[in-house]
């Protein structure tokens, strides 16, 4: 009787190795970029492209970063968390509208609401490269001196916004 | 509306599925009065379980046809600009589709053994079928909760995503559904298994009826495996094969099970011994099939439409993974004691080269589910982050291989239960030579002579001639009554030899060259050259592409011009590469876009030299033709009847 179960006790192994495996995010590779400073660029503003953003504006500021496009179906779903994070006040966000056109994005926000307090347009991806974008939606903290402390990648749920970004958030503030 | 129908479909399915998985499981158990009747209701439920589904699955493929962009799924994985044949294969392009496809090809199964099943016992084709219910309704539940293809994105988006360019390729568009086939198609054997296990009657009987639904499965996965091999050389640019990753790794582990598989079914079903290892088998086939879907599925080992996967997802399939090879084992350590042993044999017989051989195969398909899984546990264990490459995979592959394709020159020479070791001496007497001579001789021929050079001509020569010697002898004694199986047998392990021919020589002889060209610039590899006439724009459907033109000729003799493209899909940051290819029977000469190197029109190229490669691919079609030969064998059809005319004689 034993020897047939130990079919059964290797497969139950297997299983936890698998459920294990499920935890850690094999795509959870530290960006280079943590503890680095933030990138620096100079875009045009998506609303009025005679105005230009960049990074040392926001200096002195704990800001996030965040990467979307009209294009990606995941932003749609990350979207309705940056509303409501904007309606709170507690950080600001700045969008960076990754290899799309100024139309669809500025409609795109009409439509879905806007929650940041400007979008840049970064139509040929250039600056994307520099921060190692990897896929849409994105987010990077970036704190009073300029420098990355956190990259989230996929759209932000309000449980990570809850127990990781807006804890960071509040520390790199005070 | 028709995504609404079709939602609406794939949920009659799951209650079909619950029909055909809970009731006549229960009624072949003959506890209740209406045992009958729920047996009898295993062929409709069935039936309707899978029509539902191809109905299901016709309005996904309507949704894209008609660019039906509030659907999500659509919106994400097509886009006006496709050309139409991939918007239809886009319906398999991404998670939710291809599980929709997976359990579509489930119930086709079911459908087919409700079909094909008339001669078998009503209990057991009710237990057949309940059990492909049950995981049926496993997969159905995972989409539904999980993964709904149908879910709609409002308000609607005015352009789709497009589908990812690695995939538009036409071998991309069967190569899914025929792996699919194969994959789910084990289901079958399994569930034969489950039967035979829950029944209790472990027999020859049970060896004889999966057997030509393991080889149908076999032949489906053979040719999806070798299209998706293929494809991978045509579309990924750098001319190689098979690259060891854990996607193909997941397919080919299935198929070594399967192989083994139906080796020991031959066992089982002859001479009736190994039924334990056989049940076993079958279960691990499988199990090894919905780990494969785990692991792409699941996204824990690969990262491919990273952020369409969500935690819930990996979770739901890991207990479903958990409860049906769990339970399956659970039955078997329950049931298999009990098990006879069967027939015994001499220590030089068939039944022990077919012992030695599923050892073999079963090794070699720990060793790759350990190397596919390694970076798994080492990442659990909190050891780091690693990644298991080919160089384990050929270190632990090769040394298994090697006794394998040995002993398939000898295995179909030996007897059942006692065979004369002389005898097959003297029978393989003239292979031996030639093979020997192979070794020695050939690999001068095609250049210089190495180790694996000669030993894969060796081992070709030796399997192929001996294959031919006991067709030769076979014909003697008067081939016309020779089965189709016997003919199925000599033309797979045929199809092994020029496998292993086209593995060898490209292995030891391809060459290789990553160059510097300009327009009018000549390379010369494998004694041909390629003069590159001119780089040009040229506008595609959904792509812009760089298109260079080769002239291929060999002495002077201009042979032909080849056209590849470096393309940039709309949608993609990644530029892909349509390598040109000069098929040839001894060789090919495939040329690929690098990069463009400066602005006077200068590029990086490369181009290959590669004999004999689509023997390769050659060999896997011989294999698969062979399995399907096996599938007419008469025996079969002749058995049956006489199952028939015995009622009752082997129902539980």
């Amino acid at each position: 009787m034993k020897r047939f179960l130990l079919p059964l006790a290797a497969f139950a192994v297997l299983v936890g190795f698998l459920a294990m495996g499920l935890m850690h995010d094999p795509r959870e590779v530290p960006s280079p970029l943590i503890g680095k400073p933030a990138p620096a660029f100079t875009l045009p503003q998506l609303h009025d492209a005679t105005k230009n953003f960049s990074v040392v504006d926001m200096k002195g500021r704990v800001w996030l970063l965040n990467v979307w496009a009209s294009w990606c179906v995941s932003c749609r779903e990350e979207h309705p968390v940056l509303v409501e994070l904007a309606k709170t006040g507690s950080v600001p966000v700045i969008g960076l509208d990754y290899k799309d056109q100024v139309a669809d994005g500025k409609q795109w926000l009409e439509k879905l609401g806007n929650p940041y307090i400007l979008s840049v347009v970064d139509s040929d991806g250039r600056v994307g490269i520099d921060y190692g974008v990897y896929g849409v939606p994105e987010t990077y903290v970036i704190d009073k001196q300029g420098i990355i402390r956190m990259k989230h990648t996929g759209p932000i749920t309000p449980a990570s916004l809850a127990q990781t970004i807006l804890p960071l958030v509040k520390e790199l503030s005070q | 509306m028709t995504p609404e129908l079709g939602h609406f479909a794939l949920i009659l399915a799951l209650m079909a599925a619950l029909l055909q998985g809970l009731l006549p499981l229960i009624g072949a158990q003959r506890i209740s009065s209406y045992s009958a009747q729920w047996i009898a209701l295993a062929r409709p439920a069935a039936q309707t379980h899978f029509l539902l589904l191809v109905f299901a699955f016709a309005c996904l493929a309507q949704s894209f046809l008609t660019n039906d962009f509030s659907v999500a799924y659509v919106a994400q994985n097509s886009n006006t600009k496709l050309p139409a044949m991939y918007q239809f294969a886009a319906v398999w392009g991404g998670h939710e589709g291809s599980l929709l496809l997976w359990v579509l090809m489930l119930s086709g199964w079911g459908a087919a053994v409700s079909l094909a099943s008339r001669q078998l016992p009503e209990a057991m084709v009710a237990r057949v079928l309940a059990v492909l219910g049950l995981v049926s309704i496993g997969m159905l539940a995972f989409i539904l909760f999980t993964s709904n293809p149908f879910e709609r994105l409002l308000p609607a988006l005015a352009e789709g995503r497009d589908l990812n360019p690695l995939l538009q390729d036409p071998g991309l568009v069967f190569h899914p559904p025929m792996l699919y086939m194969g994959y789910v198609g084990f289901s079958v054997a399994f569930a034969f298994a489950i039967a035979a296990l829950i029944s209790g009657r472990l027999d020859a009987a049970w060896a004889r009826w999966s057997r030509p639904w393991t080889t149908a499965a076999w032949v489906f996965l053979t040719i999806g495996i070798a299209m998706g091999s293929w494809w991978a050389y045509n579309e990924l640019g750098w001319g190689g094969w098979w690259f060891w990753d854990p996607v193909e790794n997941a397919s080919f582990m299935p198929w070594l099970a399967g192989t083994a598989l139906i080796h020991s079914l031959a066992i089982t079903e002859k001479r009736g011994a190994f039924k334990n290892w056989t049940v076993l088998l079958a279960i691990a086939a499988f199990s090894l099939s919905l780990l494969g879907t785990f692991l792409v599925r699941s996204g824990v080992l690969t990262s491919v439409h990273a952020f369409a996967s969500d935690p819930s997802r990996g979770v739901f399939i890991l207990i479903l993974l958990a409860v049906v090879i769990g339970s399956s084992l659970t039955l078997f350590a329950w049931r298999a004691p009990k098990v006879g042993v069967g027939g015994a044999f001499a220590l030089v017989s068939r039944e022990t080269m077919l012992l030695i051989n599923n050892v073999l195969l079963v090794v070699a398909a720990g060793s790759v589910l350990l190397g596919t899984l390694y970076p798994l546990l080492i990442d659990a264990l909190g050891l780091g982050k690693l990644s298991v490459g080919p160089p384990y995979f050929n270190t632990v592959f090769v040394p298994v291989m090697v006794p394998l394709l040995l002993l398939i020159a000898v295995g179909p020479l030996a007897r059942w239960k006692h065979a004369d070791l002389r005898d097959m001496a003297r029978r393989l007497r003239v292979s031996f030579i030639l093979a020997l001579l192979a070794g020695a001789i050939f690999p001068h021929l095609m250049g210089i002579w190495t180790p694996m050079t000669a030993l894969g001509s060796l081992l070709a020569v030796w399997i192929a001639s001996s294959t031919v010697f006991q067709i030769a002898e076979r014909l003697k004694i008067g081939g016309g009554n020779a089965s189709a199986s016997f003919w199925g047998m000599h033309l797979a392990h045929f199809g092994i030899a020029v496998f292993v021919i086209g593995v060898t020589l490209v292995g030891g002889y391809q060459e290789e060259k990553d160059v510097r060209m300009q327009t009018g610039a000549t390379v010369s590899v494998g004694g041909y050259q390629l003069r590159l006439l001119d780089i040009g724009a040229a506008p595609g459907p959904n792509y812009h592409a760089d298109v260079g033109t080769f002239e291929l000729s060999r002495n002077g003799h201009v042979l032909k011009t080849l056209y590849p493209e470096k393309r940039h899909y709309f949608s993609s940051q990644m530029p892909m590469t349509e390598a040109a290819i000069d098929t040839g029977f001894t060789r090919d000469i495939y040329v690929s876009l690098g990069e463009p190197l400066d602005n006077q029109g200068a590029w990086s190229v490369r181009v290959y030299f590669k004999p004999f490669i689509d023997w390769i691919w050659g060999g896997c079609l011989l294999m698969a033709a062979g399995g399907f030969l096996a599938l007419l064998d008469r025996r079969y059809r002749l058995r049956v009847k006489a199952a028939v005319t015995l009622p009752g004689s082997v129902s539980a």
